[in-house]
């Protein structure tokens, strides 16, 4: 499968084709004439390949578990050389994660757990050691933040994702402002040199009004993927491969990477990545920091997240009830359902409320009511969680140490 | 003590059990074997003798290039996935009582392999005749299968055949296949072998580990040889790896709970079927809760000794500092 994505980004709008064309690339998410994102052109254009089926039995069969929810419900539905890490695992090597956030704000939704919540997993499955990036820098450059406010917004964000349950003894979580340097800085010089300016803009559609700090971000997010960047953990394997789960807009910034990595004689990172997940209010909603009920974020109580989904959930049942009996509701639209769909474990139970709101013969209220259910316990579990989280555990996960049990 | 080749073969004829036997030189491995009766057309055998955590020995026979991965039968016996490792030198005397690379499912004659839980690569049912060193490693016994169930039979076993190349996920759903083929009993060890056995004091604490270490360093001398026999084995284990193994531990208490509960339960019940499955419901659905609460404790445990750590060698560094002015 080509590489590259199969049509060269035009200057001045990287991968913007124009405006009746769907945009994704890592700061704009816009479907095509409102409607919904077309997985399987951006799979094209991209140039990654699906997941599918023989992929999770193969990771149920290596990690001898069921796999994670989001693996069975196609919500990780791309990647990039992920067999190969398989077949790494297989012959008994081992790898590496490398996943990240950009903190840009105070407040999470379910919606930025999801890459986590998957990361873990994927640590435990393979009990593999797993670097975290925050990229504070690149908040204080696209938002305009100040530099305490971002490294602040860090540190805060770095508690969210400590309470998903990743393990301290494998897991190493750095902002870019306290570790760029050392063999980390020497590795994007390294990157830097083999990517020229008019590559950036037609990557990511940088534009000559962009000041020097956006242009030159794109290494410190590449570099992480290569083992040298991380000397105290990873000293002497350099060969050691690397697997990236993130959401599907990041994969520009991998691209790049992949394409500069046999360059400077590094191994070619892996990516599983997924979709994107939908506004409260639909598909075609736009998810915004400035309006509160477009997410289910982690800080709200039972009775806000029961607000919002009775609310503002966006329902695929009929208008009236003799209409929803007759004609069952369209699972297309319907967004209880799609969350269920990420965050009920039970398939059997999700394949029953398909079949029967799809018949008509379960209203919204029920599905909504069992949303409400199964989103205040992961908020409560994430919340107990989240208070055992002190500023020194953020400390020991931030320390630059060895890691020994990294890999047991 | 141990039966010898010519107690065995007397044994066979006297079960009326048809056999032949080839003289070679000692071997010591499958190839070397080949050399001399590869040609005669009789299935070789590859056999292990291996061990889990709770001291059980296992004899693995199967056909010379079917793959065992010891991970794989490690979960399927129900051990977990580093359950089992090559037994070292010293049970092949003491518990099978054959020399060096004469591993053989024969070797159950002997009485010090009565809680020796054999299994068979079903491979061997559709050959016509088997390959087994008869306790001495300078013949080969050419033996059918069903003779070689015969013999087992005649020394109270019953054989049991897998296909050992099988790889079935084992999970919450899905309990390991061969849980039945792991002994029940924990054998008495021979006391040669526990003498072997050496403790090691562990940390200022005065907990001491028992570690084998004789053990250990004959087990890599015995795997080296046995290499081509096998693909690769598992590596020792780390006390507090162990120790802070999140899931191993949640499924320990829970299996114990609901054992506990079970137990009360059924005592009571009209359909004692129930309680199982409500059992695993249970399991399910605080064992996701459980793992959290012990990561969030794990995390806030290894905080607290690296803060501990820190301020240790910040005081050691300041009192030589000062020292030194």
């Amino acid at each position: 499968m080509a590489e590259e994505p199969t049509k060269a980004g035009s200057a001045g709008g990287g991968d913007r084709e124009g405006d009746d064309e769907q945009v994704v690339n890592p700061w704009e998410v816009t479907a095509k004439d409102g409607g919904k994102i077309d997985y399987d052109k951006l799979i094209e254009k991209f140039g990654c390949q699906r997941l599918d089926e023989s992929l999770v039995r193969r990771v149920e069969r290596l990690t001898g578990r069921p796999a994670h929810v989001f693996l069975r419900r196609g919500v990780f539905f791309a990647h990039r050389d992920f067999n190969e890490i398989l077949d790494v695992y297989e012959r008994g090597e081992k790898f590496f994660l490398y996943t990240g956030r950009g903190p840009s704000s105070e407040a999470l939704h379910m919606g930025h757990l999801v890459p986590f919540m998957f990361t873990k997993y994927l640590q435990d499955a393979f009990k593999v050691p797993l670097v975290i990036q925050l990229t504070d820098d690149e908040k204080c450059m696209w938002k305009n933040l100040t530099v305490e406010e971002s490294k602040r917004l860090a540190r805060e964000n770095a508690k969210d994702i400590i309470a998903c349950g990743f393990d301290i003894t494998r897991t190493f979580i750095f902002s870019d402002f306290s570790y760029v340097g050392g063999a980390f800085y020497e590795n994007m010089v390294k990157v830097a040199k083999c990517v020229t300016f008019n590559k950036v803009v037609g990557i990511f559609g940088f534009t000559n009004e962009d000041h020097i700090g956006k242009i030159s971000f794109p290494p410190v997010q590449a570099v992480p993927s290569f083992p040298s960047s991380f000397p105290h953990l990873f000293s002497g394997k350099d060969d050691l491969r690397c697997l990236i789960p993130c959401a599907i807009d990041q994969d520009p910034y991998f691209r790049m990477t992949r394409d500069v990595a046999p360059r400077i004689g590094y191994q070619k990172p892996a990516l599983i990545e997924s979709s994107f997940f939908p506004a409260l209010q639909g598909e075609t909603g736009k998810m915004s920091a400035s309006d509160p009920n477009s997410a289910i974020y982690v800080t709200d109580s039972s009775k806000d997240i029961k607000n919002k989904v009775n609310r503002y959930a966006f329902s695929g049942g009929q208008d009236s009830i003799e209409n929803h009996r007759k004609y069952g509701a369209n699972l297309e639209v319907d967004i209880p359902v799609k969350y269920l769909g990420f965050f009920l474990e039970d398939d059997a139970e999700l394949d029953h409320i398909k079949k029967e709101y799809g018949a008509g013969r379960m209203l919204t209220g029920e599905v909504k009511k069992r949303l409400v259910e199964v989103l205040s316990e992961l908020v409560e579990r994430h919340r107990k969680a989240r208070a055992l989280v002190t500023d020194e555990v953020v400390d020991a996960f931030m320390a630059v140490r060895p890691l020994p049990q990294m890999f047991g | 003590m141990g039966y010898t080749k010519d107690q065995l073969l007397a044994r066979l004829k006297e079960l009326q059990i048809d056999f032949f036997c080839y003289d070679h030189p000692a071997v010591l491995t499958v190839e070397a074997q080949a050399k001399y009766v590869g040609h005669l057309g009789g299935a070789l055998s590859k056999n292990l003798l291996l061990k889990d955590k709770k001291h059980r020995y296992y004899v693995v026979s199967a056909l010379a290039n079917t793959n065992i991965d010891l991970k794989v039968l490690s979960q399927r016996l129900g051990l977990g996935k580093g359950g089992l490792r090559m037994a070292a030198e010293e049970a092949l005397q003491e518990i099978l009582q054959v020399p060096l690379g004469c591993v053989t499912p024969l070797a159950l004659i002997n009485d010090s392999a009565r809680d020796v839980s054999l299994l068979l690569d079903q491979g061997f049912k559709s050959q016509q005749s088997c390959y087994f060193h008869p306790l001495t490693n300078e013949v080969t016994l050419s033996i059918s299968a069903s003779s070689l169930d015969k013999f087992l039979i005649s020394i109270g076993r019953q054989p049991s055949y897998v296909d050992l190349e099988a790889n079935p996920a084992v999970g919450k759903d899905n309990p390991p296949d061969l849980a039945s083929l792991a002994p029940s009993g924990v054998p008495a060890l021979p006391d040669k072998v526990e003498n072997a056995v050496t403790s090691i004091p562990t940390g200022n604490d005065g907990l001491t580990v028992k570690k084998p270490t004789k053990l250990a360093g004959e087990a890599k001398s015995l795997a080296a040889l046995q290499k081509e026999k096998l693909q690769k084995v598992q590596s020792s284990i780390d006390p507090l790896a162990e120790a802070t193994n999140i899931e191993k531990l949640v499924k320990e208490i829970m299996d114990k709970t609901s054992t506990a509960f079970l137990n009360e339960i059924t005592k009571d019940l009209n359909d004692p079927q129930i309680a199982p499955s409500v059992s695993d419901v249970v399991k399910r659905r605080v064992s996701s809760d459980l793992e959290h609460m012990m990561m969030s404790l794990k995390n806030a445990a290894y905080t607290q000794g690296f803060q501990a750590g820190f301020q240790a060698t910040l005081r050691s560094s300041l009192q030589s500092l000062s020292m030194q002015k």
